[in-house]
């Protein structure tokens, strides 16, 4: 395709190979080198207490209720994130920047203020809760208002990765769709989807990331008990107050571990995509 | 709540898919609300009282603990979180149970012996090896060399009880001199050079960043630090003059009713007053009242002339108005 | 892509060319309205119990006031550090190819995985005097822990995913004809930067910094580690919020947290619409 020297700016060797060493100098400060400090303070006493920690029966039941609260999340905020950049990209209505900017509000809401609200609505004297209590069901200290929570957090994730390039990519494409006279659906899965879908993966990593890490408002309505409603990141504070501080990084670790994990699956659904575009262009020669 | 409970048991199946069995079923189970340090102290005594109960009623009891800041803990229960017994490191902090929402008796602290304060402690200071700046009371805190570390008042019952502690020495120290008072505790305040918000990040800041030449905050945890950091040789000073720091304790009793656990609150209450369970609340490093015990730790306890909240402020309530409410004295002495 | 064509197709001036607006539109405001705006109406209710005095002496008092200061200066340096730094390492990820790139691609979003504490445990230990880079930094006369400047490196670790994560697809998705345009025509790297891809990306780059910077103005976990906390001096109004909270007064808790959330709302309005009108500009419609 682009085989001559220079058609994009920046590829000089030398820009090029400066901005690389800035950027990874960069990445090398700011996280590398707090990461590598997390899993050295997790290995500092050896391998064995780090497994020892790592399959403690309540590090295990933390691992198990912060994933299953980050399968729940995910969809909810991928569902409703598509809808919304779908929304407010491709049609004009009165509202709509009011809309993009309500989004926002988790962003805004210091996360133990965001807990605090959802305590004091759904909790057993809120407006809500105390009806709720009345059929004697407790969204509040139980997994529901966990993962209530963390929907609110990391609800802006996917819409905010999507809005601003499908607003630059404009709605042409799709209405070219439509005079050809294809359905919603096909529009979406055949024209929308594969134009956003590298933005779209980005924000279901970020909202999963987060999910799985967040602390703030999940620490005001879980309650806190050990072995039911506690996460990991709530794990990590709990052995952090007992001194056990291995122990806390090695819980640390296990929830880096997750975000490098998601990461890493991301990496290699991009490169299969890629071969398989690959693929095709070589069947169309 | 059906579909609450499907998505239960899909918890419960990824929990098990990891190998880890759900807690085992017991006949009864209570939930007990408490500090955030004290997770192996209960630990231990939920051991101790499992047993008890076995022999004493052939029942098989499964202690659930929560832990967090005792304020915030409050403030879960006021909510809805159905804890069966509170036991807490604020007075305060069950009063508020019963002020919002009347989830302990009014006389909670008539309920059990000593005030319902099974064990108790006072504010003592860590310093560095040698003890350089030879700090031995509250005056020496004033000096201007010295930088100290506790927690937060506004934040920590911990960092409460050091600004009461330094208050009440300086009421002894200056008789009916409220200007000196203010004085010497707006210089103490000054030395300090972190605020954190809770106990164990003061620790942090003093452990393992270096800063400060003391920390001030609960004898029971001093103690646990110099056993958690041998190498760094700290030293242990229990000033003449401290504050008597209780621990309270209350049975949540509309929820323990309602979870048709009063009995067993109340007993997993009282036997905290036992001969055993007192040895093993010595053994954490805390006062405890039982006599026969405080001969045996006579040794790890110094003698300490403690100040009450009465002495100091008249009572929890204005201490609370006159020294911690917004704009209160810690206010305005901190002002600049 | 023959954009071209496609506009050409898409002459039809008609607003609602695309389907889905009612569906779309109704799963947004619901969501919106269950998830959002019903825990804020409760904010709002428990500040509707002060009158107009109480809440405002609870908001302009001294201290709080001294908290928005340090919040807002350490904000804004925090995200002007991240929208440099940001920006960087997103044209290192999106352009060039180098070993270990997708490795670096992965560690990108680690501050969102880590539980805030943990970032603020970690950081305050790399810049302690006694950690690995405030002991160098202390040699130079520089003290980060336990100072405001603690309080800008917390929050730029914890909100630098935003920046980046918003400015790579975009630049993923530039047209590669202009830029070709532009160097054929003898511009120099630095001039078609300028002209021809910054306007481009320049939404996507405010929306990340705008992003950071209200992330940074609630960001609580990390920052009181490493902040020293004085009165007056490295006090952020997050802790103000939890100072509130602990003294069992929600109304005032609401009360300054109502200040932030509608401060960083107007910000995110003013973004969106300039965001919009800038946009509309350089499509030229």
């Amino acid at each position: 395709m682009r085989t001559s020297a220079h058609l994009r700016i920046g590829d000089q060797p030398w820009v090029k190979w400066s901005l690389i060493t800035l950027a990874l100098s960069l990445v090398t400060l700011l996280l590398l080198v707090p990461l590598f400090a997390i899993f050295a303070q997790a290995f500092s006493g050896g391998l064995e207490s780090y497994i020892a920690n790592v399959t403690d029966r309540f590090t295990l039941h933390a691992i198990g209720l912060t994933l299953f609260v980050a399968a729940l999340t995910v969809p909810i905020n991928l569902v409703f994130g598509v809808f919304l950049a779908w929304l407010v990209t491709r049609f004009e209505f009165p509202g709509r920047k009011l809309l993009i900017t309500l989004i926002d509000i988790p962003f805004a809401v210091s996360p133990v203020v965001a807990g605090l609200l959802y305590l004091l609505l759904y909790g057993s004297n809120g407006w809500i809760g105390s009806r709720l209590m009345d059929h004697d069901i407790q969204l509040m200290f139980s997994w529901p208002g966990i993962l209530m929570v963390t929907v609110f957090v990391t609800c802006p994730f996917v819409a905010r990765e999507l809005i601003p390039l499908m607003q630059q990519q404009g709605k042409e494409e799709e209405e070219a769709g439509v005079t050809l006279g294809a359905s919603g659906w096909q529009l979406f899965r055949r024209i929308t989807l594969p134009n956003i879908q590298w933005a779209l993966i980005y924000g279901v990593v970020l909202t999963n990331a987060r999910a799985v890490g967040e602390f703030g408002a999940v620490s005001v309505v879980s309650g806190n008990i050990r072995g039911e409603t506690n996460t990991l990141p709530l794990h990590v504070e709990l052995l952090y107050q007992d001194y056990n501080v291995v122990g806390a990084f090695a819980s640390s670790s296990l929830l880096a571990g997750i975000a490098l994990l998601t990461l890493f699956v991301k990496s290699f659904v991009e490169w299969r995509q890629a071969r398989q575009r690959h693929a095709l262009n070589e069947e169309e020669i | 709540m059906k579909t609450f409970k499907k998505a239960k048991s899909i918890v419960a199946a990824i929990v098990l898919g990891l190998g880890v069995s759900q807690v085992q079923a017991s006949d009864q189970s209570l939930l007990n609300s408490s500090y955030d340090i004290a997770r192996e102290l209960f630990a231990s005594y939920n051991e101790h009282f499992a047993q008890y109960w076995q022999e004493k009623t052939g029942q098989t009891v499964e202690i659930r603990q929560s832990h967090g800041g005792s304020s915030r803990q409050a403030q879960a229960i006021i909510e809805g979180l159905r804890a069966d017994v509170v036991t807490f490191n604020q007075v305060t902090d069950i009063d508020i149970l019963h002020q919002r929402g009347k989830l302990v008796p009014a006389d909670w602290r008539e309920q059990l012996p000593n005030a319902s304060s099974p064990y108790y402690s006072t504010m003592a200071y860590l310093v560095r090896e040698g003890n350089p700046k030879n700090i031995q009371n509250w005056d020496d805190l004033a000096h201007e060399d010295v930088s100290s570390v506790f927690p937060n008042p506004k934040t920590s019952g911990n960092g409460r009880y050091t600004y009461l502690a330094a208050y009440g020495y300086a009421q002894q120290a200056f008789p009916e001199d409220q200007d000196a008072i203010d004085s010497f505790v707006r210089t103490f305040l000054n030395r300090v050079a972190v605020f954190d918000t809770g106990g164990r990040g003061a620790t942090t800041t003093f452990v393992e960043r270096g800063i400060g030449d003391v920390l001030i905050t609960f004898e029971s945890e001093v103690n646990n630090i110099l056993a958690e950091f041998p190498d760094q040789n700290f030293e242990v000073v229990v000033p003449k003059v401290s504050f008597l720091a209780e621990f309270p304790v209350a049975v949540v009793e509309r929820h323990a009713q309602r979870n048709g656990n009063l009995e067993l609150a109340r007993a997993y209450l009282e036997e905290l007053y036992s001969e055993d369970a007192q040895r093993l609340l010595a053994g954490f490093n805390y006062r405890v009242h039982n006599e026969v015990v405080q001969q045996e730790f006579s040794e790890q306890f110094p003698e300490v002339e403690l100040l009450t909240i009465e002495q100091i402020a008249g009572s929890w309530d204005s201490a609370m108005e006159v020294h911690f409410a917004s704009g209160g004295k810690l206010d305005q002495l901190q002002r600049r | 892509m023959s954009l071209a064509i496609t506009s050409a197709i898409s002459l039809n001036p008609s607003k609602r060319v695309l389907p889905g607006f009612a569906l779309s539109l109704g799963i947004s405001l619901l969501f919106i309205s269950l998830i959002l705006l019903l825990p804020i109406t409760g904010l709002l209710l428990q500040t509707a119990g002060m009158s107009w005095n109480e809440y405002w002496s609870v908001i302009s008092d001294p201290r709080v006031v001294a908290s928005y200061k340090v919040t807002l200066w350490a904000a804004a340096w925090a995200s002007a550090f991240n929208g440099v730094v940001g920006l960087l390492l997103a044209w290192v990820l999106v352009r060039y190819e180098f070993p270990g790139k997708r490795i670096v691609d992965a560690l990108m979003d680690l501050p969102f995985a880590l539980p805030t504490a943990v970032a603020g445990i970690t950081l305050s230990a790399l810049f302690a005097e006694n950690g690995w880079y405030g002991s160098i930094l202390a040699e130079a006369g520089i003290k980060v822990a336990f100072t405001p400047l603690g309080i800008i490196v917390a929050m730029s670790f914890t909100s630098l995913p935003f920046v980046v994560r918003t400015v790579q697809p975009v630049l993923e998705d530039l047209a590669v004809e202009d830029e070709e345009a532009a160097i054929s025509m003898g511009g120099s790297d630095l001039t078609v930067f300028r002209r021809v891809i910054f306007p481009s990306l320049w939404p996507a780059l405010l929306t990340g910094i705008a992003l950071s910077f209200t992330r940074s103005l609630g960001e609580f976990g990390a920052v009181i580690f490493i902040a020293g906390n004085m009165p007056y001096v490295s006090e952020i109004t997050s802790l103000m919020i939890f100072i509130r909270l602990q003294e069992f007064d929600y109304a005032a808790a609401s009360a300054i947290a109502s200040v932030v959330l509608l401060a960083s709302l107007i910000l995110l309005f003013l973004i969106n619409i300039w965001q919009a009108f800038y946009l509309r500009r350089i499509h030229g419609r």
